[in-house]
């Protein structure tokens, strides 16, 4: 159950490529878990910016002098980023949340590995916490272009039993992509499930290599929202239900988080023509 | 009418909200609150039942339902547009069958007054579809969304032709139950909008929604080809607002008694003041619920504070005030004093 809150802005700080926005959220935090994500409404009451942006949880302390409070990790890439990056101490911002199905987590304590790609990483905090706090071994693994767009490294350092990081140009970490060192870790931790959150090709690459090894992926899409509440219908992507009907699902409330063997990632963008109710024809 | 008397302001400042009769009667339909969802914008009435009491408001107009279920267009879906936004969802929906048992169901179980969008591909297609809902329950009326191609015409827009629009609404009538209100959705995309109204209205319709998206584009910088999947799509928000509120007047002007439901924009109560002003009876509020998903009741509420401090005693006070006569007001200066706020 989401709510909509006048949130405050606590604090913003720049961390690599990246801002950190600490917000008030009361009956937000207590209630978020892992994978959750908030939406921000953009530029106050008379924006013309009308789409709300959404972010994953980052960190959330649902007690202390201001009572609720969460983090998120914005990248600037467009006027309503900047509008966020541009807030100051005090300022208002109204936040729905918590919203889309979390990561699940799994009853035994089994071996789970966690890949995230840039501030992908973000989620994988409360994530990694969690499992290790059910006696799960974490080990993690985390990429971007460049050393600069890595997000969290230390703190990752602190939580995960190993973390591995590989950059593009080399800059930190191995050379190369997180799914290129992700076959070997998963054999040699004996991962029993991997969490990913990402880029789309790096999902994709993600769940391919769990499926080669028949290993439960749980991945965090990211899926252009207007809405992120389910009613605008923007953010669906083809999804095969449990009877074998391939559906176009919303993420934002039918993820953020799916299996990664049932979403059709080849086919992400498109409508695969046994989906349910293709061809498309007309209409608007 | 009595006016209260603007400049003393005695209804401004932080005094207790003051409040008048907002209900209002859409074709026979009994609405405590002439605010209402719009087509698209609010599912099926489920995901902002966590955000206001659903059944507070006029009532849910659920996303237009078609005959089967229905994969919608690829992503991307969207644009933002300065004040604004384009969509090209391709009518995603589960199938009427499927609406009927679950989302008509359950709205009508909740208690909401639920207005029933349908859509369809051929005139059959909207015959079949009002067949279908004659027997469902909870159905307080029909919107006929005829912004859709004909299949079987080269794809023309049942809206943009009064013939074609007329047949619609003709069979949509006859196989509905003979009391069912029945409003039929027009596009802004038309030379004489009047005209396309009285076609409807002489086919049967109870009313008028005014306005659909307008038909718009977005070439992507980037990639320099158009952003949409769909290429083009419905444009939407307080951008398109003073065409919105320009079709409602010229409808109003022609139709002095023709139920309008007011749409296109509205994102406070001060501009659904404005439909009211022109015409509008009942209003949807659309894209602003993406922007803030308790906009319906805010914009109620915004709306009744700006009809008691007009000095208007009713909402229906209000509906169609802008069309009085020049010389019927005594209190023109007045008036000027709030036009200029």
């Amino acid at each position: 159950m989401a709510v909509q809150v006048k949130g405050e802005v606590l604090d913003i700080r720049r961390v690599g490529a990246y801002q950190v926005l600490s917000l008030t959220a009361p009956g937000i935090s207590d209630i978020a878990r892992p994978g959750h994500f908030v939406t921000l409404g953009i530029g106050g009451e008379e924006s013309s910016m009308l789409l709300r942006r959404a972010f994953a949880i980052y960190q959330v302390q649902s007690r202390g002098v201001y009572g609720g409070t969460l983090d998120i990790v914005i990248g600037v890439h467009g006027k309503g980023t900047r509008w966020l990056a541009d807030r100051r101490r005090h300022d208002a911002i109204d936040i729905v949340g918590p919203l889309g199905r979390p990561f699940i987590l799994p009853k035994e304590r089994v071996s789970c590995v966690l890949v995230g790609g840039g501030y992908g990483s973000a989620p994988l905090f409360m994530l990694a916490v969690q499992l290790r706090e059910r006696g799960c071994r974490v080990d993690v693994v985390v990429g971007a272009a460049t050393e600069e767009k890595l997000f969290g490294v230390l703190e990752l350092k602190r939580v995960a039993s190993t973390l591995t990081i590989t950059t593009d140009d080399g800059s930190l970490g191995e050379r190369g992509r997180v799914t290129d060192v992700l076959p070997d870790l998963m054999d040699r931790v004996d991962a029993a499930v991997v969490y990913a959150c990402g880029p789309m090709p790096m999902l994709q690459r993600v769940a391919e290599v769990a499926e080669e090894r028949q290993v439960y992926s749980q991945c965090a899409v990211e899926e252009a929202m207007a809405c992120g509440i389910g009613v605008c219908m923007t953010c669906v992507l083809p999804v095969v239900g449990e009877d074998g009907v391939t559906r176009m699902l919303r993420s934002c409330v039918e993820g953020p988080v799916f299996r990664g063997d049932r979403v059709r990632w080849s086919d992400v963008g498109t409508i695969p023509a046994d989906t349910l109710g293709a061809p498309v024809e007309g209409g608007r | 009418m009595s006016r209260a008397v603007i400049s003393q302001g005695p209804l401004r400042g932080d005094e207790p909200v003051i409040e008048i009769d907002m209900s209002t009667d859409l074709a026979g339909i009994e609405m405590p609150s002439p605010v209402m969802t719009a087509s698209g914008c609010a599912a099926a009435g489920r995901e902002l039942d966590q955000f206001f009491d659903i059944t507070s408001i006029g009532a849910i107009v659920t996303k237009s339902v078609m005959l089967q279920p229905r994969s919608g267009r690829a992503t991307p879906r969207m644009a933002e547009t300065p004040s604004g936004m384009l969509n090209s969802i391709g009518l995603q929906g589960p199938g009427i069958d499927h609406f009927i048992e679950h989302d008509l169901a359950w709205l009508s179980e909740r208690g909401a007054r639920t207005i029933v969008s349908i859509a369809g591909g051929s005139v059959d297609e909207y015959a079949k579809l009002a067949t279908r809902l004659r027997i469902a329950r909870g159905v307080s009326a029909i919107e006929v969304n005829i912004s859709c191609p004909n299949v079987e015409d080269r794809g023309q827009v049942f809206a943009c032709d009064p013939t074609l629009a007329a047949n619609v609404i003709q069979a949509v009538k006859r196989h509905s139950e003979p009391r069912m209100p029945i409003f039929a959705k027009l596009s802004p995309d038309v030379t004489d909008i009047v005209s396309i109204a009285g076609s409807v209205v002489r086919a049967g319709a109870s009313g008028v929604s005014v306005i659909n998206t307008l038909l718009g584009m977005v070439i992507n910088p980037d990639t320099m080809r158009p952003h949409l999947a769909g290429v083009t799509g419905g444009l939407s928000g307080p951008a398109i607002r003073p065409v919105a509120v320009r079709c409602v007047w010229q409808i109003r002007q022609a139709f002095p008694d023709l139920p309008i439901i007011g749409m296109g924009g509205i994102r406070s109560g001060m501009d659904a003041l404005e439909f009211i002003l022109a015409g509008a009876n009942a209003l949807s509020v659309g894209t602003a619920v993406f922007h803030d998903p308790s906009a319906p009741v805010r914009i109620h509420a915004e709306l009744q504070r700006a009809l008691v401090d007009r000095g208007f005693n009713s909402l229906s006070e209000a509906i169609s005030y802008a069309h009085r006569p020049k010389d019927a007001s005594p209190e023109v200066d007045d008036e000027l004093d709030f036009i200029s706020e």
